[in-house]
């Protein structure tokens, strides 16, 4: 039987009904009495020389507050980046300036030169269109071997080169990882490109800011994922604020999927505008401008060599990425294609030998950053397009291949820095042949046949690592911050709970799943508890949500609190009760003393903990307690996805005809909220491998800015999902026993989508041996007639 | 946007006068003209909306059997009222943009406009309509004079379009995933004197007839009569959604496919 | 600036705007109904969906003034008189058709607008009339399970919500 509350239940998302009746509390809803808007003006050309920006002419027209340009900026701090990789050498990392406005050059397509502020954003626009720019321009630097090479342009000219790192992790000996390759029986080397994306949440970013002069206290209103880490980044490193003085408020945040994460520099630009102008100053990003400003995601060019053994073993692996971070660093950027990326490549199997080679390139592009699964998704699909086209290579099932070749005894430690603690890899793989019917495939396949199409099944196995994670590790990895997460639980007289966190929600529902687990604690209704989140002024410091964290971290935060609110509302009870605490316990919202009938019921101590006339001497009033959270570990969500595709092989169009999803996410507070996130990541995925393209012309301009150019995944995409989560291994180091599900769907579906693909087209008599994503109707024509 | 006057009349005659105002324009339902303000690409001093008049709304039969619609009359409203008399045509309107746009968005602005990749002018192509402004009546084929280029003059107004009902007729077209909009559409119109096919969303030139394809259909109107054809891919658009090549032979399959659809 | 008057919600609303102000402006600053969102700008989004005299609109595609002397109908008044969740509301919370709520109201108009049209749409037909209506968070497939309930379908054989 389904729970009806608490922790594994399916509780209906409380959030819901304000989304639902139009009265959500989104960024651009909130208006500041007397505030003026800023237009950014922005780059048209990738790289370029400034000469000069004169802003004089726009400075006399109607409405307008004030013009800035970079030289505004000049005793400011730049935007910063949170992690310093060290390169192979042990050198750290090249790290240019990041202005908030362009100074001396611009370096992509919507860099922002200069702002207006205005009374009204169209008075803004119009003084923008005034200003004079003399810019020279300069060849753009876009493909990233080119820009490895010496002698190439440079993005920017203190650099040595166009090289943020060259970074290596796992087998450091050439020679060692050269004779595992010359005595395999096979090896298998594929050439991918993970595409460039968009994460294009469906609200654009927006950032309000306020700055009242008699108190010197600002507030900054934006569409983020972590309050906390904008406050601390703004203050401390761009515009040297104490942090007391400035609130940072993220109210309802409509989708983030890490975009969200990282400091911008319209949030600072208003935050110090706010003051310079003596008005509220308000930013609201059309979606042009979001396909020019957001980070973006992805865009790696890998080779990646697997070698087996004469029985299919893998006995090594090896793989060179390029990876884009685009003309700036943004906030975690350059850990992606490092730490969240070279760390997966074992994946889910017992490889011994492994080498991971990343180049990490400036560009005149957009700055990419972490999206939905980060670096994670980039391993997956390198590993599993490699297995699936050695299987093809040598004639063997995939699955089994899979299979043979799993980690199956726990905990593991990888040749590339991790510990898995737990898992079951095989358990999930068989929920998924359960699940996904394959048996019941040559049959489809034949149907489909006989309709005139081309019909292929992909599997796909994917690990990731969640929970994002010990700041002791994190740290000697290069991380600028600790990765802990907070909450404080306030008691309230009448018994009711006000759970303070650092995570965020932004679609995630945690004010309906954390609310679950408390509740279940204590033994109340759920809807004695609420979450409050998204408000620097009233949650502790935790470092916000991303990296399917939430519950691993900010969760177990939540539970230690709500322990250390527990024990001492036992104090409170064994007092009532003139009993032993250790004979107190509670169920149920009742305490009772161990086997008597003598009972006390949770509203009765909360009260006498703010009443407390009655009360225990050596017990301080009140009831509220707060846990600050480091986990030991990663989590480490796994599973396997199947997906089933037809292809129409007169036009190329692919469409998804199944997909099935069997992940381990240990326990599971919600499963009708871990089903959603499923689902949508799943969206995502085969987004990315069907539809979704970010691409730049050969002078840096961006063709797909907009909607119109940019396919996003509709409802007529995509197909009803299979999703089983019932195999589950229990986190085996944080008190829940959960793993983290936001990104898994991300992750695990583009190999699962491209392998189908594939095997389709090969079904046709073809050989095909990889199609670079998204797999577009006009690609797959040109495969089959090539 | 630029501010603009916004004037809405009740007639034809009231329209005619308001676009004659210095750098006045038509507004349709929108729905192209409206994001094009919003990049400030354009900056008309009026907007002369056209959604006001009701003689230019509807869809009805004339005397010799053709298909009236007036231009400012919806997709939606084509796609359903429509759907009676020349049913390939409702399935054309019923398959623009999406419902939204649909009921918002008019027959006279699309032709108006005529976007390469739009979808009413292969239906205006492929049906040799006829458009009727507020002066003249002008044949599809001289209409149609380039990517975003009509013949029609400085503030002339298309009053409504005729169309001929052919004896089957059929619209295939194949989505750009992102805008939706034809990445290549083909209009296919079989008449007692001959067969006429119309292209959109495939050249550089927009919307055209596909001749070769109209001669051997007409002389045997089978799908493997158009076996041999192959398009000249020169003139295609190539762009991140299909290279040339690929729009060429999706213009071979959409007609193929066209044609089985009216068997 | 011209004034506009209109019904909003069945009350009667009127301001003076720019020929320029859109409807969505016009709905989101001047009469503080922020329900309706802005996700676009090239009308691809559909989270400012609104009904215009019945009909599904983008309402950051139309002038303010384009809708002088209509019905409008927005997110804000789509609740039953008590105030309750309405059949197709109720439905989107019941199948966690949402997530983080921000296509949200345009995809409950689009909803109620198929359902006039189309009591009993099939799977096929729910997902084709959403394709002027993006969602980033739910992959679609509670939002399609969402309104087969709400149109008075047995969804329970459709995979978990």
């Amino acid at each position: 039987m389904p729970k009806d509350s608490g922790i594994g239940a399916s509780s209906k998302r409380r959030e819901d009904v304000r989304f639902l009746t139009g009265a959500g509390n989104y960024t651009d809803d909130i208006n500041v009495h007397g505030q003026a808007y800023v237009h950014f003006l922005r780059s048209d050309i990738a790289h370029g020389r400034i000469k000069s920006v004169d802003t004089s002419a726009a400075e006399n027209m109607p409405g307008v507050v004030k013009v800035f340009t970079g030289k505004d900026f000049e005793g400011v701090g730049g935007m910063p980046c949170g992690w310093e990789v060290t390169d192979r050498h042990g050198a750290p990392m090249q790290e240019p300036p990041h202005p908030i406005l362009a100074q001396g050059k611009v370096r992509h397509v919507g860099d922002p030169i200069a702002a207006v502020v205005a009374d009204s954003l169209e008075q803004a626009r119009d003084a923008a269109e005034a200003i004079a720019l003399d810019i020279e321009e300069l060849p753009a630097v876009l493909d990233m071997k080119a820009a490895a090479q010496d002698g190439a342009t440079l993005v920017h000219d203190d650099l040595k080169n166009n090289i943020c790192y060259d970074w290596h992790l796992g087998e450091a000996d050439n020679a060692k990882l050269d004779e595992v390759f010359a005595n395999a029986a096979h090896v298998t080397t594929l050439d991918l490109v993970n595409n460039r994306l968009v994460a294009n949440p469906m609200e654009p970013r927006v950032a309000v800011a306020e700055y009242k002069r008699g108190t010197d206290e600002y507030t900054l209103y934006t569409t983020s994922q972590n309050p906390h880490v904008i406050r601390l980044l703004m203050c401390a490193f761009v515009l040297g604020l104490p942090e007391h003085k400035v609130r940072v408020v993220a109210p309802d945040v409509g989708g983030g999927f890490g975009t969200k994460i990282f400091h911008y520099a319209e949030e600072a630009f208003c935050t110090f505008a706010a003051k310079a102008c003596g008005r509220p100053v308000k930013w609201t990003a059309s979606r042009s401008e979001a396909f020019m400003s957001d980070a973006q995601g992805r865009d790696h060019v890998s080779r990646i060599e697997l070698a087996l053994d004469a029985d299919n073993n893998f006995v090594g692996l090896r793989t060179d990425t390029y990876a884009n971070l685009g003309a700036y660093l943004s906030t975690f950027s350059s850990s992606v294609p490092t730490w969240l990326h070279g760390t997966l490549m074992a994946g889910n199997y017992k490889t011994p030998v492994i080498q991971v080679n990343v180049k990490a390139m400036f560009t005149n592009t957009v700055p990419v950053d972490a999206y939905r699964g980060a670096g994670r998704p980039e391993a997956t699909f390198q590993l599993e397009r490699v297995i699936d086209k050695a299987a093809r290579e040598l004639g063997v099932d995939p699955i089994a291949l899979r299979r043979q070749n799993f980690i199956t005894e726990f905990p593991y430690d990888t040749p590339v820095a991790l510990t898995y603690d737990t898992g079951n890899y095989n358990g999930t793989m068989d929920k998924l042949e359960a699940a996904a019917d394959l048996s019941g495939f040559a049959a489809r396949r034949a149907e489909s046949e006989a309709n005139g199409k081309l019909r292929g099944l992909g599997i796909n196995c994917y690990i990731e690592a969640c929970g994002i994670a010990p700041s002791n590790i994190v740290g000697m990895l290069g991380a600028r911050a600790g990765l802990y997460d907070a909450a404080t639980v306030r008691v309230n007289a009448t018994g009711s709970i006000s759970v303070m966190v650092g995570a965020h929600s932004h679609g995630q529902g945690h004010e309906t799943a954390f609310p679950q687990v408390v509740a279940d604690m204590i033994g109340i209704d759920e809807s004695m508890v609420e979450i409050v989140h998204g408000d620097t002024s009233k949650i502790p410091f935790g470092m916000g949500t991303y990296g399917s964290r939430s519950l691993a971290v900010c969760g177990s935060a939540m539970v230690k609190a709500t322990e250390k609110v527990i024990d001492k509302a036992k104090k409170i009870a064994a007092h009532l009760l003139e009993a032993s605490e250790a004979d107190i316990e509670l169920k149920d919202g009742q305490f009772t003393v161990a086997g008597t009938d003598k009972s006390v019921a949770w509203g009765d101590v909360t009260l006498t903990a703010y009443v407390p006339h009655n009360f225990p001497l050596e017990v301080e009033p009140g009831l509220e307690e707060t846990a600050f959270y480091d986990p030991a570990n990663f989590t480490f969500p796994a599973g396997a996805y199947a997906c089933e595709v037809e292809v129409d092989p007169e036009t190329g169009q692919v469409t998804i005809e199944t997909f099935t999803a069997a992940d381990d996410f240990g326990n599971i507070i919600n499963p009708m909220i871990v089903d959603g996130q499923v689902h949508g990541g799943i969206g995502q995925g085969i987004g990315q491998a069907l539809l979704e393209n970010c691409a730049y012309d050969e002078n840096g301009q961006l063709l797909s800015a907009s909607f119109m150019d940019y396919a996003m995944p509709r409802a007529d995409d995509l197909p009803f999902y299979g999703v089983d989560h019932s195999s589950q291994t229990p986190c085996t180091h944080n008190p829940l026993g959960v793993k983290g599900c936001g990104e898994a769907g991300a992750i695990g579906s583009p190999p699962a989508v491209v392998n189908a693909v594939l095997d389709a087209l090969n079904s046709g008599g073809k050989t095909v041996d990889h199609i670079d994503m998204p797999v577009s109707p006009s690609r797959v024509w040109a495969a089959l007639n090539s | 946007m630029y501010n603009f006057e916004f004037e809405k009349p009740s007639t034809i005659a009231d329209a005619v006068a308001a676009m004659g105002g210095e750098e006045a324009q038509a507004l349709g339902g929108g729905q192209t003209l409206i994001p094009t303000l919003k990049q400030r690409l354009a900056a008309p001093s009026s907007l002369v909306s056209l959604t006001g008049i009701p003689e230019m709304r509807g869809v009805c039969v004339e005397d010799d059997g053709s298909v009236s619609i007036g231009g400012a009359t919806t997709h939606a409203a084509v796609a359903a009222d429509a759907a009676g008399n020349y049913p390939a045509l409702a399935a054309l309107a019923g398959q623009i943009g999406d419902p939204a746009v649909r009921n918002r968005g008019t027959i006279g602005g699309s032709i108006a406009n005529n976007d390469p990749a739009a979808c009413y002018p292969a239906g205006a192509l492929g049906s040799g309509a006829t458009i009727v402004t507020n002066n003249r009546q002008i044949s599809a084929d001289d209409f149609f004079e380039g990517m975003f280029s009509t013949a029609l003059e400085e503030g002339e107004i298309i009053t409504s379009v005729r169309f001929p009902v052919p004896q089957a007729a059929s619209y295939q077209k194949f989505l750009q995933p992102a805008s939706r909009f034809a990445l290549v559409g083909v209009f296919l119109a079989r008449f007692a004197d001959g067969v006429r096919v119309a292209v959109t969303g495939a050249s550089e030139d927009g919307v055209f007839r596909w001749s070769e394809a109209e001669q051997a259909l007409s002389k045997e109107f089978r799908p493997d009569a158009l076996m041999d054809l192959r398009i000249n891919a020169m003139n295609m658009i190539a762009d991140l959604h299909g290279s040339k090549a690929y729009r060429a032979h999706l213009v071979s399959v959409m007609t193929k496919r066209a044609v089985e659809a009216c068997m | 600036m011209t004034q506009v008057s209109m019904t909003v919600n069945g009350k009667a609303v009127s301001g003076d705007v720019e020929g320029r102000t859109l409807l969505s402006s016009f709905l989101r600053e001047h009469l503080s109904l922020t329900g309706t969102h802005v996700g676009c700008d090239t009308a691809q989004c559909g989270a400012c969906v609104v009904h215009v005299n019945g009909e599904a609109v983008k309402s950051c595609n139309m002038l303010a003034l384009e809708a002088d002397g209509s019905e409008v109908g927005t997110i804000e008044g789509q609740a039953n008189p008590d105030g309750s969740l309405n059949v197709i509301q109720q439905a989107f919370q019941d199948h966690h058709g949402l997530q983080c709520g921000f296509c949200t109201p345009g995809m409950v108009m689009s909803a109620a607008a198929l359902l006039k049209e189309n009591p009993r749409p099939t799977e096929a037909e729910v997902r084709k009339y959403l394709e002027g209506n993006l969602c980033r968070c739910t992959g679609y497939h509670n939002i399609v399970k969402a309104i087969m309930a709400a149109s008075g379908q047995d969804v329970s054989s459709i995979a978990a919500e």
